[in-house]
């Protein structure tokens, strides 16, 4: 028999959800609001600072892991959102979906790695 | 062959169990978009300090802004039934559910609340 690829898809989706039940409205909220609203300082998110963290090797892991994470979460649940609307998700749209969460990661990795 | 198939239109606003169903469900989208929009000041940042200005810049018009407080609830109501659905994905578990969902709320409030504090000392860091 075949093995099931769910569990993969659904460890993501799990580890997403729980990150971003975790930390997900202070993120929003320091990234989307405060800092550019200047209730944080607007120095807090400066190119320097961001910079330092990014070329940080455990900075690195944080921001991959969120947007990786964050991504296979918000796909997988929207590849489910379909089905409740009514529209059949077949394989070649599931793979859509989490073709695109895993191009994003990819895609954060590579930026990380050309930061050096 | 062609069998018969339930209409599916609207059936979540006929009862508010779904429609806050779907509003949960709905979390995802401003998840995705903002899992995006890092990713976009994260490209930006490989471009220099001018673009990734640029990218901070775009964050607080008010079209950003505005995308960013509509995010908040959902994100927060997603994280209230994650941990709210968490004893239903521990069925071997012997704690008892509420302590379950008390330990899960407690742990996010934790873990906000010392990001904040990370960041907000991060930002108080000189820079030469």
């Amino acid at each position: 028999m075949k093995r099931s690829n769910k569990p993969v898809f659904w460890a993501l989706f799990g580890a997403g959800g729980m990150l971003s039940a975790l930390i997900g409205p202070m993120l929003v909220f320091i990234t989307g609001i405060a800092v550019p609203l200047d209730l944080l300082s607007r120095e807090t998110m400066r190119y320097e600072r961001v910079l330092a963290l990014a070329q940080n090797g455990f900075g690195k892991l944080a921001i991959v892991a969120v947007i990786s994470l964050f991504l296979f979460h918000g796909c997988h649940r929207m590849y489910h959102c379909l089905h409740d609307f009514g529209i059949h998700v077949g394989a070649g749209l599931k793979a859509a979906f989490h073709g695109f969460a895993a191009a994003g990661t990819l895609a954060a990795a590579y930026l990380l790695f050309l930061i050096g | 062959m062609k069998t018969y198939r339930r209409p599916m239109a609207g059936w979540w606003k006929r009862n508010p169990y779904y429609l806050w169903y779907m509003l949960r469900e709905a979390s995802c989208v401003f998840i995705t978009v903002y899992a995006l929009i890092l990713l976009w000041g994260l490209m930006r940042l490989t471009q220099g300090e001018w673009r990734f200005e640029d990218w901070l810049e775009s964050l607080a018009t008010p079209k950003s802004i505005a995308f960013h407080a509509a995010a908040l609830p959902f994100v927060l109501y997603h994280a209230w039934t994650w941990f709210k659905v968490m004893p239903k994905t521990l069925p071997y578990s012997r704690t008892p559910a509420g302590v379950i969902v008390a330990s899960g709320i407690t742990a996010s409030v934790l873990c906000s609340a010392a990001l904040f504090v990370a960041v907000w000392w991060f930002g108080l860091w000189s820079l030469p």
